[in-house]
Order: structure tokens, then sequence, then C-alpha cells
């Protein structure tokens, strides 16, 4: 037994120090190559898309729950984030069309007032994201009571349709001086005032990728101490079997209810992330669409996989963002047109590469394995050739 | 004699306005084994269903130890003391064999140590395979996880529905000593079973279910002598 513990710490360890490398690689990249690079948007989306796909991962992949309402638990974070960083000064330029913002409270103005210039920042965003996923959790809470009781497709098409009324909603015109309707919510603090600038404003070290991958990975760290607690074991049970959880004294209506929030809360952390990268925010970007492209990494990682989740998040933003671009542009090879490369050829591209993942890697790149268990396998063979 | 510890009395259940339970009373003493037989669809899933509060009963009343138990939610029916062996095994497939037996232990929070052991004493198989997922493990390992696992919950009470469905004929016989040593050991228990024959060798009393009334109570060898009983669940034709 004992060597199995030091197996698993090992595995761990080096799961530890792939990651950390993987941090200190873009500290190091970010200040030495081309900032405008399409490898920080990669990383800075990736990271943000990782934090909701876990999310997603636990309520669908832990806890057999299959709900399709991460994109506007997204919106709440997003706008609850937005909402409460947006500085006062700028506020009523930004809902110049409704006069005005009726909210006039911003966690910057007052941490960046009391604590100073940086540490105030740091604050104001970490409790605005916090507030984020609250604001999330509270309304995942409210529908959770009626809509658990659902099960499989019903409860999927019941989220989703939650999540498009909340898009609707926030689009009002009425609601305009909280939401500002249909027009976008910027001004707020995104990931570039992370970089540290001298007194002139000249940026002498960046952070602006470095940060979101900080954020995220501090959620998902919590997902996975989650998921290896007797909670995350409850909700391994009620995926694996109900009626013999419920038997075993599992309270099924309450362990849902938490899985539901809690991937909530992270889901409305992931849409305040999302806000910080998109340096704007609108309603109409959170439509169903994206909730089938996290939907599409999940399975892409392989269902119950963090790891993997993670994984296939930066390569699914990889490609859509950066190594199949190419394939948008004309291209002319000795005054000859290369046929097909046209816009929207990309996506037709992408298709095809999801279908034959769909069709011959059923089990997505992970399955249900985790980073740490490739290498106990690994391990495991080698302490065998040596016998 | 011993107490009673659950007394069912005049128990109804419907699904839908269909009638799967008619009124049935049951008394299980204590340290007793006492097995309910019966066809498909007799009702006798639906009775133990009822005890561990997974189907509201319509009316009716089961007491275990006084306590009123209809209206209670399932975790509160096994911290009082009362568990259920689920039909058809129903181990979580994707968890490893200790993950299993710690989620039968979930609503307690003192040390397992030792109710590890006494699993791992009863079926040694287990200790083997602790490590492994429990969809891996065969039939009867299974069945035996799925005991092991309901017993990790220190029940007073235990409620086998169908423990040798599906089971090679020596695997049964396997299954029916434990049932007798976990009995021994003084857990009470109540038992499901259309394998006739040998829950009637087995248990101190018996009770014959027929389309949701009980029709036959008596000693489990008194049944076993019993003509009509033959005739009915043992396949031997009238002498």
């Amino acid at each position: 037994m004992s060597n199995t513990k030091k197996r698993i710490d090992r595995g761990s360890l080096i799961t530890l120090c792939i990651i950390l490398l993987i941090f200190v690689v873009t500290v190091v990249l970010e200040n030495t190559i081309n900032a405008n690079s399409l490898l920080f948007t990669v990383i800075r989306k990736g990271a943000v898309y990782s934090l909701v796909a876990v999310s997603m991962n636990l309520l669908n992949g832990f806890t057999g729950l299959f709900s399709l309402g991460q994109a506007g638990f997204m919106l709440l974070g997003a706008y609850t984030y937005a909402i409460l960083t947006i500085p006062n000064s700028v506020r009523d330029t930004i809902y110049y069309l409704f006069q005005g913002s009726s909210f006039h409270f911003s966690l910057l103005d007052i941490f960046q007032g009391a604590l100073g210039e940086t540490f105030g920042l740091i604050v104001a965003v970490i409790l605005a994201c916090i507030c984020a996923g609250i604001v999330a959790a509270f309304f995942a809470f409210l529908i959770g009571l009626p809509v658990l009781r659902l099960k499989s497709d019903y409860l999927a098409i019941a989220t989703l349709g939650f999540a498009e009324i909340l898009r609707a909603i926030f689009q009002w015109e009425k609601l305009g001086k909280v939401t500002n309707g249909a027009n976008a919510l910027r001004g707020y603090p995104t990931f570039s005032d992370f970089n540290i600038k001298n007194s002139s404003g000249m940026i002498v070290f960046r952070l602006s990728s470095f940060v979101p991958l900080l954020l995220a990975g501090i959620c998902i760290a919590i997902i996975v101490l989650l998921i290896n607690s007797s909670y995350g074991r409850a909700f391994k049970a009620i995926r694996d079997d109900e009626v013999a959880a419920e038997a075993m004294g599992i309270n099924l209506a309450k362990h849902k209810q938490l899985s539901f929030c809690i991937s909530s809360f992270f889901a409305g952390v992931g849409g305040a992330l999302f806000a910080m990268f998109a340096s704007t925010v609108q309603a109409k970007t959170f439509t169903s669409a994206m909730t089938y492209e996290i939907l599409l990494i999940v399975v892409i990682g392989g269902i119950g996989s963090i790891s993997g989740s993670c994984l296939a998040s930066f390569l699914y933003i990889a490609c859509s963002e950066w190594w199949l671009r190419f394939l948008d542009n004309t291209m002319y090879i000795g005054g000859t047109q290369v046929p097909l490369l046209r816009n929207g050829f990309r996506m037709v591209v992408f298709s095809v590469i999801i279908m034959i993942v769909v069709l011959f890697f059923r089990q997505g790149i992970m399955g249900s394995r985790e980073l740490p268990d490739l290498f106990r396998r690994k391990r495991i063979k080698e302490g065998k050739s040596d016998e | 004699m011993s107490d009673t510890v659950l007394e069912i009395k005049d128990l109804y259940v419907s699904y839908g306005g269909i009638e799967a339970v008619k009124g049935i009373s049951i008394d299980v003493h204590e340290g007793k084994i006492v097995t309910l037989i019966g066809s498909n669809g007799a009702g006798k899933s639906t009775t133990l269903k009822s005890v561990a509060g997974l189907v509201k009963p319509k009316s009716g009343s089961i007491k275990y130890k006084g306590q009123e138990l209809i209206g209670l939610s399932p975790d509160k029916i096994v911290s009082a003391g009362v568990v259920l062996v689920p039909e058809g095994r129903r181990v979580f497939p994707n968890l490893t064999v200790k993950e299993n037996l710690r989620m039968g232990a979930y609503l307690r929070k003192d040390d397992l140590t030792a109710d590890y052991e006494y699993v791992y004493e009863l079926f040694p198989r287990l200790k083997e395979r602790e490590w492994q997922l429990a969809g891996t493990l065969s039939g009867g390992e299974q069945q035996m996880l799925a005991v092991g696992r309901a017993l990790m919950s220190k029940p007073e009470l235990i409620m086998m529905d169908e423990p040798s469905l599906g089971l090679a004929p020596l695997v049964v016989q396997d299954i029916f000593k434990i049932i007798k040593t976990i009995n021994k050991a003084g857990i009470t228990v109540l038992l499901i079973e259309q394998n006739a024959f040998m829950a009637l060798e087995t248990a101190d009393w018996a009770y014959v279910l027929e389309t949701g009334e009980i029709t036959h109570s008596r000693e489990g060898l008194d049944l076993l002598e019993d003509n009509t009983i033959q005739e009915a669940y043992l396949g031997k034709s009238k002498a």
C-alpha cells in the first residue's frame, strides 16, 4: 500500500512540475518574443476555456447531469464582473445611450483609492471574480430547484432554454441602465492591466498571459480538490448509479444541487475571465454556440478527465484561432489560386477533424484518465519489466 | 422470544394507479433471517424499497424499533441502521472497490479501518482487488462488493433484493453462507429471493407474496415441506 501511495505522489509531482514549467515558459516567452503573437491569444483564451470546460465536466462528466447552461452562467459572471469594476469616471460615457448608469459603485475605485494602484487592482479583480461566481451560483440554485428533477435530455433542454432567456433579458432595453442593453460594456480592468508599467506608462514586464493562467489554474485546482474529496466521490457515485447512491444514504437532491451550484460558480468566474480576455462584454456573444464549443472541448478531452478538458481547450483554441487560420486566406502559388482556400473553409476542416475524433477516439484524448495517471502507468510498466 | 425490530402494517403501494402492494403486514424479529418469496411482480422489491425510503407508500406504516420510517428520506433511514442491497448488484462501476466500500460509509464520520478489515475478512477476494474498478469485477465479486458496501454503513437490519440473481450455483451457495455469517454477527436480515429453495433453507421465518398480498407465513423449513409451495415455487409436480 505504501508503494502505491509513493507512486501517486510521484505522478502528481511530475504533473505539478509540468504546470510550473508552463507558467515559467509563458512568463519568459511573453517578455522575449513579439507580444502580439497569436500564441498569447491562445494561452489567454485557452486558460479561460479550460476553466469553463472543467466546470462543465464537473457537472456532465463527474455528476452525470447533462446541462447546457454554461454560456448563461458565463454571461451572468461576465456582466457581474464588468458592472462591479467599471471605474465611475468612465461609467456614464459607456452608458451614454441610457443617459448614464443607475449603478455608481465600483470595486476598482474603492480599492485603488484605499490600497494604491497595483494592490487595489488585484484585490478588486479577485473580489469581482468571486462575486461573479456567487451571482452565477445563486441563479443556478434558483433554477436548480425545479430543473434538477429532470433527467438527461430534458435537463439539457431546460438549462439551454434558461441560458437563452437570460441572454434575451440582458439585451432588454428596459434594463439598459444596468446592463447597457444590447451595447457593449467596456473600460473595466482586463488582462493587459496586469502588465507592469513604469512611471511614463511604458511596459517593463508583461504578465497579461500569466495572470489568466494563474487564475484559471487556482480555480481548477480547487475543483480537483473537490473531486477527490468525499463529495467528489458522492458525485461519481450518483453518476454511476443513482438508485444505489440513494440506497447508500446519499441525498440525491442535495448533492445534485451542490454540484450544479459549484459548476455554475466556476462558470461564472470563467465568464469574468472571458470578459477580461475580450475587453468588452456583450450579451450576444454568449450564445448556445459557445456552450456547444465548450461541450465539444469536454468531449474531445474526455468526459470525466480534468486534464483532458484543459488539454483539449488549448488545442481547440489553438486550432480555431491560430493553426487553421491560413485556410481562410486565399493563397496564390505561382500565379494560380489554390483551390478551396477561402473565408469559411477553416470551419469545414475543423468539422472534419471533430468528426474524426468522435468516430475514432470516442473516449476523447484522455478518456477518464488524468495526467498523473499517465506517469503512474509508465512507472508500473517499468516496474513489471524489471521483474 | 426476541423483539420485533421491523413492523410493516397494512402497507399499500401503487405506481400510477396500479397497486403493487395490497395491504401486507410483516414482522421481522431481531437477529433473525426473514425471507419474502414470490414470483415476478408479486411486490417483493416494492416492499423493500418502501422500507428503504426509495418508494413512497400510499398508506400503512413501517416501524423500525418503534420509529415510523414512512416519510423519512433514504439517508435518514440509512442513519437509523436500515440498509438495502439493491437488486442487480448495482456497484459503482467507475469507482475502485475501496471507494465503493467507502461510499457505503458515506454518512459515517468515525474511523473506518476496523470496518474495512471486517469486510475484507468476510470477502478476502475484495481485498485482492482493492484498487480495481468495480465494473471489472465478476458478477459474484460485484454481489460481494454490494453486500460489503452495505455492511460499511454498520447496519442493524440489512435488506437484500435477490442476491442470487444471475449468479452461478456455486457462487449462490457462497452468498448464502455469507448471509448466515452476517446474521450470526448479530445483524437482522430481510431477504427477497426467487431461489425459494435456498431462501427457505436459510431463513428462520418466511412470507409468501402473491400479487401484492401475503398468502403464507411460516417458519422457513416448515414452508419448504408445504405441498402448495412446492408446486408453485420449487417446481415439483403433484405426487
